[in-house]
């Protein structure tokens, strides 16, 4: 009974979403007053009836309800209860019903949060984003229904794959969604402006911090992601260029541009159609994301199992949605540009590079993510992309643009003076220099080019985006205090800073080591003894596992016990691999058991990593100041 | 400079900059290129014989062999219609198993033994990458003719 509520629900949200999406789009053409109001309690009435289908899907979770095949297929009677709640959205059906989901509550959000926003453009927001509902409410209900009865019901379910079994991972997607639809309402922002002919510096007021918002949770998501992999995968990497990863990557480093952009078009009125386009690319790259996650094209550990049906719808809706605002801008975007003139050194002109690099940056990962397909359809054969390549492309554009970061968050709008900059970060350079030779001398006792490079970039922006918080804690009395948002931004920038320590260091300084080892064994590894003191039965409530006890000492000075396990899930019979990881701020000691290779000999692999840490810590460092920047009061006032 | 030298200067730099960073990325990317053989071809000496490249197919039952107490191993691979032999050291991935789909990344050593450098083995039990799916099933449909006795035999070098 309960799933055919959430079934009948679905149906019920679906018919509201086309209300929302004709309505009001009508309404704000002929500038009808009602047609126009429907757009609220609509969306309203598409959110609650998504949220009753969402809870009835997570009801039969809950309950073990075996008669549901999606259910059936991805739960069991043994799994723990925060499983059961996440398993609703471990695959295509249900993960599909929580962006829907995502997408009703940010479309409700935007309702309720918009009073000072002109009637026409919300109506035509909120005419968009029911667009969108409609086309995934259809391709969840003709393609990929999660209340699909499973007769005659199952005993007990196949279980959620053990990988999933985490908390990281139940909650990695839904903060990576929340990120990725988020871009749709700077997409609906950007074809209602289009729509309406009319974008000014109020425009980019309304949906900067939408934007900032979806940003923000999409760095998390993202982080999070890296962190599973990273303790979860068993193999200790924390990026691995795969098309997945990339597939969420693009969508952040277009929408960094898309927030940069926009904070221009705020300020300046400027760049207008050009931040309308990167709207239009952040939510696009979200969708192609979907695309090559869902259907199967692309080799990746990620993708869901293959079906073309949903590929092809998926692929339909992406060319509608691309191709439509792609036409609508080449019509209408030239007659919304201004031309107001900065001088060479402003602002302006380091928000241009800085939109110029991270473009470059995201057409290199698109290039390389899709090169494998496209080489394909030439006839090439079937290749793939190395992450070396990734590593090399990727950096060419980000050097100079973490370089550019440092001298362009301090620079004026408009104009400015050369003396006053110079001045200002003189010192911050050098010092950084001196940084970022002698740090890595002094702790590790080697350098080397990129290793320079990397902890001058590092220095360099966690000195430049300190200078304006400590001016404003040094200020003498009456001088004004630093605002929410340029604290958010040099807050943002600090932890791009402490992200690049990471990633410098544990690239030049980490050490990874496959090993055979028994019992009672020591070996040593970048400096650190590594003891095998036992291996050991444990029961999970769902598994079995052999644990190994491994103690770490430093020139036999006892540091810390890690556990690894190698697991074995009783339903599904996969092995898995649970790290043990010994976390400092400064290092994680990482073993992973590999299998028995011998009379009580084991494969491992150990891991020292130097800094790791400050990756994701870094990257929530970003999320935190963009939140920051959000919450300034005078963003919400408006200008006339 | 006139200011109209200097925007000159500043974009002939940005072309020269631009060019150079192409070039180094087509350059990576060439060396990066990893071709995807499938194990008949392998075995019937069409391979790329100066750079990596990846087989992948199915574990043969039983030709895992691993060295006591080492992290040397190797099995064999096959397409259905051809097996190559396999070296490899290292951690294996958890869903290495007998006649499970693999993929393995290395190149062509001595003796037609193939040297991997990494193994991949999927996720999800059910998934098996596209290319050996497609490898598999290539072979999988010449069979049917005659499921009992092979139309095609493995041709070697």
């Amino acid at each position: 009974m309960i799933p055919e509520i959430g079934h009948f629900a679905l149906i019920l949200a679906l018919a509201l979403a086309a209300c929302q999406s004709v309505l009001p789009l009508v309404g704000a053409h002929r500038n009808d007053a009602a047609l126009m109001s429907v757009a609220r309690s609509a969306t309203f009435g598409q959110f609650f009836f998504v949220a009753v289908s969402f809870v009835c899907l997570t009801i039969a979770f809950l309950e073990s309800d075996f008669s549901v095949l999606y259910v059936a297929n991805h739960s069991q009677l043994a799994l723990p209860t925060l499983y059961k709640v996440s398993a609703v959205w471990s695959a295509h059906e249900g993960s599909l019903l929580l962006w829907i989901l995502l997408l009703a509550a940010w479309t409700a959000a935007v309702a309720k949060f918009s009073s000072d926003v002109p009637e026409p453009l919300i109506a035509r927001v909120i005419g968009v984003l029911g667009l969108l509902s409609v086309g995934f409410l259809l391709f969840a209900l003709l393609t990929s229904n999660p209340f699909d009865r499973l007769v005659p019901a199952a005993m007990d379910g196949a279980d959620l794959n053990p990988l999933l079994q985490d908390p990281g991972l139940a909650i990695h997607p839904p903060l990576l969604y929340v990120g990725y639809v988020g871009f749709s309402v700077a997409f609906a922002f950007a074809i209602a402006a289009m729509i309406g002919g009319d974008l000014d510096q109020n425009w980019a007021r309304w949906t900067r911090p939408w934007t900032v918002i979806a940003w923000a949770f999409l760095t998390m998501g993202i982080a999070l992601g890296s962190w599973w992999a990273y303790y979860e995968l068993g193999w200790g990497g924390w990026w691995f260029w795969d098309p997945v990863e990339n597939a969420s990557f693009m969508p952040w480093l277009m929408g960094t541009a898309l927030i940069h952009s926009l904070a221009v078009t705020e300020r300046r009125g400027l760049f207008k159609s050009w931040t309308l386009l990167l709207a239009i690319s952040a939510f696009s790259l979200s969708l192609l994301g979907t695309f090559l996650v869902r259907s199967g094209i692309i080799v990746s550990v990620h993708a869901f199992a293959t079906d073309p049906t949903r590929g092809f719808f998926i692929l339909t809706f992406l060319a509608i949605v691309v191709v439509g605002a792609l036409v609508l801008y080449a019509w209408r975007a030239p007659a919304l540009d201004s031309t107001v003139g900065f001088s060479p050194l402003s602002r302006e002109t380091f928000l241009l590079l800085n939109n110029v690099l991270l473009v470059v940056a995201t057409t290199l990962v698109l290039l390389g993510t899709l090169a494998p397909l496209i080489v394909e359809m030439l006839n090439g054969g079937k290749i793939s992309i190395g992450p070396p390549w990734f590593q090399v492309a990727f950096l060419i554009p980000m050097v100079p643009l973490v370089l550019l970061l440092g001298i362009g968050m301090h620079t004026a709008w408009r104009k400015q003076n050369e003396g006053p900059l110079m001045k200002l970060l003189r010192l911050p350079a050098i010092a950084a220099l001196l940084i970022g030779v002698i740090l890595p001398l002094l702790f590790y006792g080697r350098v080397s080019l990129m290793l320079v490079i990397g902890c001058f970039a590092a220095a360099w922006i966690v000195i430049s985006s300190l200078i304006q918080p400590y001016r404003s804690w040094r200020r003498k009395d009456g001088a004004a205090a630093i605002s929410r948002s340029a604290l958010g931004m040099s807050i943002s920038h600090l932890g791009m800073g402490l992200f690049i320590v990471g990633v410098t260091i544990v690239s030049a300084f980490g050490v990874e080591s496959d090993r055979a080892m028994r019992v009672g064994q020591t070996l040593e590894v970048a400096g650190l003894e590594f003891e095998l003191r036992e291996l050991r039965q444990v029961q999970g409530p769902n598994y079995a596992a052999i644990e190994g006890v491994v103690e770490v000492r430093d020139d036999g000075d006892y540091i810390g016990t890690v556990r690894p396990q190698k697991r074995q899930y009783r339903v599904q019979k996969n092995l898995m691999t649970e790290a043990g990881i010994h976390p400092t701020w400064n290092k994680d000691l990482f073993v992973a058991l590999g299998e028995q290779v011998g009379d009580g000999v084991w494969s491992v692999r150990i891991q020292y990593k130097p800094m790791i840490r400050f990756i994701w810590i870094g990257a929530f460092v970003m999320a935190l100041g963009g939140l920051i920047a959000v919450s300034d009061r005078r963003r919400r006032r408006v200008t006339s | 400079m006139k200011p109209r030298q200097q925007r000159m200067l500043a974009v002939g730099l940005a072309v020269v900059g631009v060019a150079v960073a192409a070039g180094l990325t087509l350059r990576a990317f060439e060396e990066n290129m990893m071709f995807f053989v499938d194990v008949s071809d392998v075995v019937a000496g069409d391979y790329p014989s100066e750079r990596n490249f990846r087989i992948g197919g199915l574990v043969v039952a039983g030709s895992i062999e691993r060295e006591e107490g080492s992290l040397d191993l190797s099995f064999r691979v096959t397409d259905t219609r051809c097996e190559i032999d396999v070296s490899y050291t290292g951690v294996l991935p958890d869903l290495f198993r007998e006649g499970q789909g693999v993929v393995a990344h290395g190149r062509m050593g001595n003796e037609g033994v193939f040297i991997a450098d990494k193994i991949l083995a999927k996720h999800d039990e059910n998934y098996m990458a596209p290319e050996v799916a497609e490898s598999l099933g290539k072979h999988v449909q010449d069979q049917t003719a005659s499921l009992s006795s092979r139309t095609e035999e493995c041709e070697t070098e």
